[in-house]
């Protein structure tokens, strides 16, 4: 899909959402990826779930950092602001941008690169916070654009293209994103649309910071045999833990689940989550087992994906905790903000 | 006991004969003490009573950076004529630390007096024949008279105000309506403290000739002034220009910025009803951060400010790259502290200028404001939000530690409710929408000063916008292509080039002999107003400059021109204001002669006056 400039003309039959717009509009410029990049794939999943989500493009503040990852927010909803910042900086831009403006919906796309070396502070207190926006973490386990170094969520004893195996261990945002009380953890793959797209919906509308890790091989310098993160290994290890649907609030279809298999979580507008379990102990509103069964399931080589963890309690997010005002602050009337002459005067009689 | 010891300390203990003239409302003294033991509710409590009075008064704590044990001192000038600058001839001195009495004993003049505690006896070693020492038990009397042991050391403090009141003649009406004022809602407290004033001013009326040469006659010089500190000034400009998101990391010596913000916050900006609030203060995990989160506000639309000091800037500058590039407005509070590296975190400096002036990497030119004082922090932090937008760019407003933790004596602060916040070029939807050209675009077109105008995001999808730290054409598109590139940078520079018409002009103060000329920075202010006036009285008449902005205005430029001689006075080690100057101006430099001072004390007259070659 790279180097082919799309048309602009619309196909008439081209379906369109509650607000009349098409996938289309969905999109933004053309990729300038290498064909076949798993990012790419994320890219087109992004745009089905804000299209599935009736979502006014203009509404979405779209963030990145530095790197391969986080050249992507271009290539989806044009109609959209996106802010291409600096090397791992995303979540502390985004998180000033989310207290300025709380009514708009944040979706921050950095890469392991990104986010789990000179990002790794800022995208640990992004989660602390509970800042509300969707944080997507395309994984390749390679630095893209300086040609392939390894990166920190390398595996240990995978091997670069030139065939230099790594030895150091890898931090996993997900195991990371649990410690530090994340409120909505998921992992998937980007050759698996299908999972991804309600994750991707159901992080879109958390109340709160919702983490995806999402492995998206490298194929220009991390998929290949000796690589834990190319699409023959990911396919290969890929274990799905649960099974994600994603019930928008306004509709009112309620998918039928055999009784004891399925989980349904309600978010803050309304919307339901289903969750069907696939390991049939498996409780993903436990975090403690959540992790454990994340340890179990790598240590045996396998990569668990799927919604890992979700707050059901809505722990606070940043405005709640700070009883912001329900009004954007960039709304707030001035004459609301400064108070003006009088209340000087009278604060400067305690500076006498 | 400890009375026979008083005695016998007294024994060495030989009043000068220097014949004192008479320092009515014009003498300096320095408080000494320990780190940690109350003594800056004292020395504050004498301060304000002296601008009670209405005489011109200055006080600078010489703090360590520790929390307790360490030697502290408060100096305390007071001058009829308004010269407020530091000194360092001390008339009088309260000695409480005993590790130190050496060294402050030194200190005074001759012909001043030593406020000592003599529940001890002072080391012969320590006798000097030409000042005279005044002993007074302290820790005695707070023993005798007060049971809790944290009051008892905490009083002495208390106590010593109360001999200062007696021997500089204070006011004590004034000094009891301000502890009625402080312990309104504590009466305990206030019967302490009213206590241990009166047993520290009975034992100096009972023992000592009261008041001394020195002292202290009301004056009407204070009126329509108040006392304030530059932080607290900041932060209430901060409050006024209506910025809503602070994003900081704490640091000495800013961190009472934010403090002060957040506290008027909560007074003015929260719902009583509800507990709701018209603010968000992010306390960041480093400065990275905290920039990172100024931009991400201000590109919403958030009027967002930092506040931090040099360290922090260093950790900034990334970013603030970031900012100019994209043209993100963003407002930075550096309160300077010296360095290099930690340096002295809790002395004064200017060491941050140009680092300031050209933060990040590549071509990077910014907009520094230079307050001299507390109300100048207040006004120029509104403008500093002003310029950020209307120029869409960061701001810095350069402070210090002396100006930003030390209570000055200022005009009050004035506020005009006819004031509008210049938001600069931000489409609304329906400018968007009447746009004559199918699309918006992020940089163009550009108006006179050099500035495209902005859209927020939520407005309208027309517009949407990409924002990016990397190469982009006039048009906001990616580029690689030098023509584009440098299109855009040369906007950049033609912006930073229209700011000074648009920053604060300098204060210029002319005299018609005057044979040079003298330009500073901040606060370094009054001591070279006290220099010129000084050397004005020996026949020595130099113009005074002080820019309160970079770029540089027109009117810098000209007095440089007028000028064969310039002193540039500043406070850091390699006259960075100087190389300022010659790089953005066309003065020569070897005009341009340099007066520095840079151990981390404000800046004194003296250091003035000795660096201006005497005819």
């Amino acid at each position: 899909m790279s180097y082919i400039k799309k048309p602009l003309v619309r196909h008439p039959s081209l379906k369109t959402n509650q607000l009349g717009l098409t996938v289309r509009d969905y999109e933004g410029t053309m990729s300038t990826l290498c064909a076949g990049c798993g990012h790419d794939s994320i890219t087109a999943a992004i745009v089905r779930a804000f299209f599935e989500l009736d979502t006014p493009p203009h509404m979405v503040a779209k963030l990145s950092g530095i790197g391969c990852s986080s050249k992507t927010p271009a290539y989806f909803l044009s109609g959209a602001h996106g802010f291409n910042s600096a090397h791992g900086r995303m979540a502390a831009i985004a998180t000033g941008a989310a207290a300025a403006n709380r009514k708009l919906a944040y979706i921050g796309v950095s890469g392991d690169g990104d986010s789990l070396s000179i990002g790794l502070g800022h995208m640990s207190h992004a989660i602390r916070r509970n800042v509300k926006m969707l944080y997507i973490i395309e994984n390749n386990g390679v630095y893209g654009l300086t040609k392939g170094q390894f990166s920190a969520s390398a595996d240990m004893g995978s091997k670069s293209k030139r065939g230099e195996a790594n030895a150091q261990s890898p931090i996993d945002p997900v195991m990371l994103a649990l410690s530090l009380g994340a409120t909505f953890v998921a992992r998937s793959f980007s050759g698996d649309k299908t999972q991804l797209v309600p994750i991707l919906k159901a992080g879109l509308l958390h109340e709160g910071f919702a983490l995806i890790d999402v492995i998206s091989p490298c194929v220009t310098f991390n998929d290949h045999e000796g690589s834990t993160k190319s699409y023959v290994h990911t396919r290969k290890k890929q274990v799905p833990i649960v099974q994600t649907d994603f019930v928008p609030a306004a509709a009112e279809i309620t998918a039928e689940y055999p009784e004891g298999s399925v989980t349904k979580v309600t978010t803050h507008d309304g919307a339901t989550i289903h969750l069907r379990k696939m390991a049939a102990d498996y409780d993903p509103t436990d975090r403690t087992r959540a992790m454990a069964m994340l340890r179990e399931r790598q240590a045996a080589g396998e990569i668990p994906t799927g919604l890992l963890f979700l707050d059901p309690t809505g722990a606070t997010e940043m405005h709640r905790g700070a009883k912001t005002v329900s009004t954007p602050l960039v709304d707030v009337p001035f004459d609301d903000l400064c108070p003006g002459h009088d209340a000087l005067e009278r604060l400067q009689a305690a500076y006498r | 006991m400890q009375h026979e010891a008083v005695a016998s300390s007294q024994e060495h203990i030989q009043p000068s004969g220097e014949e004192v003239r008479d320092r009515t409302n014009d003498f300096a003294f320095k408080l000494a003490n320990v780190n940690g033991t109350g003594s800056a509710s004292a020395n504050g409590l004498i301060m304000q009573a002296i601008f009670r009075m209405g005489i011109p008064v200055s006080g600078k704590n010489l703090f360590p950076s520790n929390i307790q044990g360490l030697p502290t001192w408060y100096e305390v000038r007071v001058n009829a004529k308004g010269h407020t600058a530091r000194t360092s001839v001390y008339d009088l001195i309260v000695a409480m630390n005993a590790e130190t009495y050496a060294r402050d004993i030194r200190e005074v003049r001759p012909g001043g007096y030593v406020l000592y505690d003599a529940t001890w006896p002072l080391s012969p070693a320590l006798a000097r024949d030409d000042v005279t020492f005044l002993g007074v038990p302290y820790a005695q009397l707070c023993n005798e008279n007060f049971t809790e042991v944290r009051e008892r050391t905490l009083m002495k403090n208390i106590a010593y105000v109360g001999t200062l009141v007696a021997l500089f003649d204070i006011d004590m009406d004034i000094v009891t309506g301000m502890l009625k004022e402080k312990f309104s809602r504590k009466p305990a407290l206030m019967e302490s403290n009213a206590k241990a004033i009166k047993l520290g001013y009975d034992y100096a009326r009972e023992h000592f000739e009261c008041p001394l040469p020195m002292k202290l006659e009301k004056m009407d010089a204070t009126k329509g002034s108040i006392l304030i500190d530059g932080n607290t000034a900041t932060a209430l400009g901060c409050v006024y220009a209506g910025a809503t998101v602070a994003a900081w990391y704490p640091i000495t010596p800013s961190t009472s910025v934010l403090d002060g913000f957040k506290a008027f916050c909560e007074t003015y900006r929260t719902d009583k009803a509800t507990g709701e609030r018209r603010y968000c203060i992010l306390q960041a995990e480093d400065e990275l951060a905290a920039m990172g989160m100024v931009i991400g506000a201000a590109w919403n639309g958030a009027r967002a400010f930092t506040s931090t000091s040099g360290p922090g800037i260093s950790l900034m500058s990334e970013l603030i790259g970031l900012a100019y590039y994209a043209e993100v407005p963003a407002v930075i509070v550096d309160v300077q502290r010296v360095g290099p590296s930690t340096g002295m975190p809790t002395r004064t400096q200017q060491g941050d200028i140009l680092m300031c002036a050209y933060a990040s990497h590549g071509d990077t030119k910014h907009v520094v404001l230079f307050p001299a004082n507390p109300n100048e922090c207040f006004s120029l932090a509104v403008k500093a939000f002003d310029l950020a937008e209307k120029l869409q760019t960061p701001v810095f407003l350069l402070s210090d530690l002396d100006i930003g933790m030390n209570d000055w004596v200022v005009p009050r602060l004035e506020w005009d409710d006819s004031y509008k916040p210049d938001r600069g070029r931000v489409l609304s939807k329906e400018e968007l929408l009447a746009l004559p050209t199918p699309k918006y675009y992020r940089y163009s077109p550009e108006d006179e000063h050099g500035v495209a105008a902005r859209t927020l995001p939520g407005v309208h999808e027309k517009g949407s916008f990409f924002t990016r730290g990397s190469g982009h054409n006039k048009l906001g598109g990616y580029t690689e292509i030098p023509d584009e590139y440098q299109e855009v940078m040369d906007r950049l520079a033609r912006k930073h080039r229209a700011a000074r018409h648009l920053v604060p002009p300098a204060i210029i103060e002319k005299r018609p002999e005057a044979t040079f000329g003298v330009v500073t920075v901040g606060g370094c202010d009054p001591a070279v107003r006290e220099a010129l006036e000084t050397l004005e009285e020996r026949g020595v008449h130099g113009d005074f400059l002080r820019v309160r902005a970079f770029p540089f205005g027109d009117e810098v430029e000209a007095f440089l021109a007028e000028h064969e001689i310039v002193y540039v006075v500043e406070q850091n080690r390699d006259a960075q204001l100087r190389s300022l100057l010659i790089l953005e101006t066309s003065v020569p430099k070897e005009k341009l002669r340099s007066i520095t001072a840079y151990g981390g004390f404000p800046l004194q007259a003296h250091q003035v006056i000795e660096g201006i070659a005497l005819p």
